[in-house]
């Protein structure tokens, strides 16, 4: 039972990562009709955002102290982050904090980088077949990554998580629950409902969900509905960009990691149905969940190696058998 | 390209012959001129070629052939390791093999169009690569690869009596120019295949289901067996550059499976022109050599490259053209993606052909276009019926345009 339940759990996070990037690619698509193999390269710029946000907030002031000296005779050289030093202990709080804080540099950076994506490259492919926008987002997302690399190098870059959520949860005997994944399915949870709140509740998104339906007649209603539409691309890139900050103390960020959740948020989006948001956000905690259970070893045993190909597996089924995926509309992508 | 006559195929697989014949000539000059980077370009032009049948004639985007290429590979391994080190055998094997996979993946994903396509053969891949990786480790040797081991059993090798330390055709050991020679006598049987298959009602039927699959289907074809061997012939395609591969490394990885590798493909068709003849084996030719060329460069040779600059223009121009060579030759490549999707949809071919003004071909708008989207997307166009002049076409396309855009509204 213990084990069950730890699956669960372990799933859910794993869970919410997808959920997360599954829900901007389904925002992407469901508004432009784009589909965007650069989405996993948003998310890993978005934990990159931490990273480069940590750096700032660690840049350090080193000065002589004349009072004390080294064992060698020399001054000693005393170094001190500048927050600290302008900030006093608020400053080693704020260091101590660098990944959720980051969330507030990230969100106005990822709208910024998603805008100029949209404007800058997908407009012109709204048009063209879905084949070239996979190519055209794919070769995007090699230049995203390989200007990563060049700044960053190939290793990971590990971030750590507050001090106080750093420790485990030990709901009970057998099961061992890190704090940060609680926090991290919290946020993922709670930016979900953002999401949904935003386009359920208000005008804007009532604008947004009305031209999802039928473009062209808002369009004719005299609603700038292109420009809404390059916002929720924006939009749909900070999600996946808070998602990759809040995740680095899960996995060090490292340059392809956007590459990785790509493919596998891909099948999300599939199994879920197409443009269906609630669908990617159902099926981006089922296969995670589903996941976790595969990587049992009761379960492995029985079955070996399906821990890897659980998830192609069930979008294989998923695809031939309801063509529309879980929650897709009807006469979407349907073919 | 389609009212070209049998003599100008002829003629055009002779020409192509000469050039991989004289291939180490031709590439001296520009440092490409060595048999290891020269097989390379030979063998992933056969895997380009096959590609293109499914995607140039089809427009159907797999993104998982890298499976067949990897699965090419493993079956030649094996095939040293149990029956002989010849080529031969090798390249049965592998190729069976990967047509087995290809009809199993393409049986189950040609249910599906489109991007669902895309996706299926990308799950497919990823599972093939993941296996490799963990269940089928007793197969595949894990991460270590796959290796030819001197006390390998050969069972074949064993009843002639035939002992050869290195993977070899008939005698013919395939290293150095003998190795290129032997790939290159592959790519130009492949190249005049695939000239074949182009050319054979089978393609023109291909053709049609890539301009409109539903038209198709009310005159009484069913697509679905066309397309299944379209599927099975491009993964023998990769198959065979698998087991080339393997042939000339005989190491096979799992990372040759990887989804990048299958990406890689794609790149290199779409660069070339997708749905030409050359094309595939001027895109390979041309990614091929960025890697082993471009990403060579240092900063040494970049600053000797720019002695002539003043000194603080020199210091900057290496700096940033060392950003796109070196280990950063794939920001150059992805660059390159980018611009030939924006710019050239028809890749380099379609480049050559505008340059010269030999064809008045109306500019390609797309890549492949995917079967549902046709009539209501732009539409490729081609070749133009023979007996009509330029003109008299354009107007013809006008119409059909309009005519068309019209039934796009009248719903």
């Amino acid at each position: 039972m213990d084990a069950i339940i730890l699956q669960i759990l372990n799933g859910l996070d794993k869970g919410g990562a997808y959920a997360l990037i599954a829900l901007g690619l389904t925002l992407a698509f469901g508004t432009l009709g784009v589909v965007n193999f650069a989405h996993g390269a948003l998310f890993m710029l978005g934990a990159f955002c931490a990273v480069v946000f940590n750096k700032l907030l660690t840049l350090e002031i080193v000065r002589v102290d004349p009072t004390k000296t080294t064992p060698w005779g020399s001054p000693l050289e005393v170094k001190t982050p500048y927050v600290q030093a302008m900030l006093g202990d608020w400053g080693k709080v704020f260091i101590d904090y660098s990944v959720p804080v980051s969330i507030v540099m990230a969100i106005p950076v990822m709208l910024l980088i998603g805008i100029v994506i949209e404007r800058g490259l997908i407009r012109f492919f709204y048009k063209r077949p879905h084949a070239d926008q996979i190519l055209v987002t794919f070769g995007l997302a090699i230049v995203l990554q390989e200007i990563v690399k060049h700044f960053f190098g190939a290793n990971p870059i590990a971030q750590s998580a507050p001090q106080i959520f750093s420790g485990s949860l030990q709901m009970t005997e057998a099961i061992v629950y890190p704090y940060w994944r609680i926090i991290y399915l919290a946020f993922s949870l709670a930016v979900i409902a953002a999401v949904f709140a935003f386009l359920q509740l208000t005008t804007f998104g009532m604008v947004v969900r009305a031209g999802m339906q039928d473009r062209e007649t808002v369009g004719l209603l005299g609603i700038n509905i292109e420009r809404r539409f390059t916002i929720v691309f924006g939009l749909a890139a900070v999600v996946a960009g808070v998602a990759g900050v809040m995740y680095t103390p899960i996995v060090p960020p490292d340059y392809h990691m956007g590459m990785d959740f790509l493919v596998l948020s891909f099948v999300v989006v599939v199994v879920g149905g197409m443009g269906s948001l609630p669908g990617a956000v159902l099926a981006g905690f089922l296969l995670g969940i589903l996941q976790s259970f595969a990587s049992m070893n009761e379960v492995k045993a029985l079955v070996p190696g399906i821990d890897q190909i659980i998830i192609y597996l069930v979008a294989v089924v998923i695809l031939l058998v309801r063509p529309r995926g879980l929650l897709g509309r009807k006469g979407v992508m349907e073919s | 390209m389609k009212h070209t006559s049998k003599l100008a195929d002829i003629a055009l697989l002779i020409g192509f012959a000469i050039v991989v014949a004289l291939g180490p000539v031709i590439f001296t000059p520009i440092g490409a001129g060595y048999p290891d980077l020269l097989q390379k370009f030979a063998i992933y032009g056969i895997f380009a070629i096959g590609f293109n049948i499914l995607f140039g004639l089809t427009g159907y985007l797999s993104f998982g052939h890298a499976a067949f290429l990897g699965v090419g590979s493993y079956a030649a391994v094996w095939s040293f390791k149990l029956l002989s080190m010849d080529l031969l055998p090798a390249v049965i094997a592998s190729v069976l093999l990967a047509g087995l996979l290809a009809l199993a993946i393409g049986f189950i994903s040609l249910r599906r169009s489109g991007i669902y396509f895309s996706i299926l053969t990308l799950a497919f891949a990823q599972m093939c690569y993941n296996m490799a990786y963990s269940v089928l480790t007793p197969i595949t040797n894990g991460e270590t690869g796959l290796r030819v081991l001197r006390n390998d059993p050969r069972h074949l090798d064993a009843a002639f009596g035939y002992v050869s330390p290195m993977p070899s055709l008939l005698g013919l050991q395939i290293t150095g120019w003998t190795g290129f020679y032997i790939c290159g006598a592959v790519l130009v049987a492949a190249f005049g295949l695939s000239i074949a298959i182009f050319r054979s009602p089978f393609g023109m039927t291909l053709r049609a289901i890539k301009s409109n699959q539903n038209r198709m289907g009310y005159t009484g074809y069913s697509s679905r067996p066309y397309l299944l061997s379209a599927f099975v012939i491009s993964g023998m395609f990769a198959g065979l550059a698998g087991s080339l591969l393997a042939a000339t490394d005989p190491l096979a990885g799992a990372e040759r499976m990887q989804w990048t590798a299958s990406g890689e493909v794609v790149l290199m068709t779409i660069l070339g022109g997708a749905g030409t003849l050359l094309g595939p084996v001027l895109g390979t030719g041309l990614i091929k050599y960025f890697e082993n060329i471009f990403s060579a460069y240092n900063e040494q040779q970049l600053t000797a490259m720019f002695a002539f600059l003043p000194d603080g223009v020199r210091e900057a121009v290496v700096k940033t053209t060392g950003l796109f060579v070196g280990e950063g030759w794939q920001l150059t490549l992805g660059l390159l993606f980018m611009a030939v999707v924006i710019f050239l949809p028809g890749g380099i071919m379609e480049g050559i052909n505008r340059l010269l003004g030999l064809k008045h071909t109306p500019k390609v708008k797309s890549l492949g276009d995917s079967p549902q989207r046709d009539g209501l997307g732009e539409m490729v166009i081609e070749e133009m019926p023979p007996s009509h002049g330029a003109a008299e076409a354009d107007k013809k396309v006008a119409e059909q345009k309009n005519a068309e855009k019209k039934r796009a509204v009248a719903p």
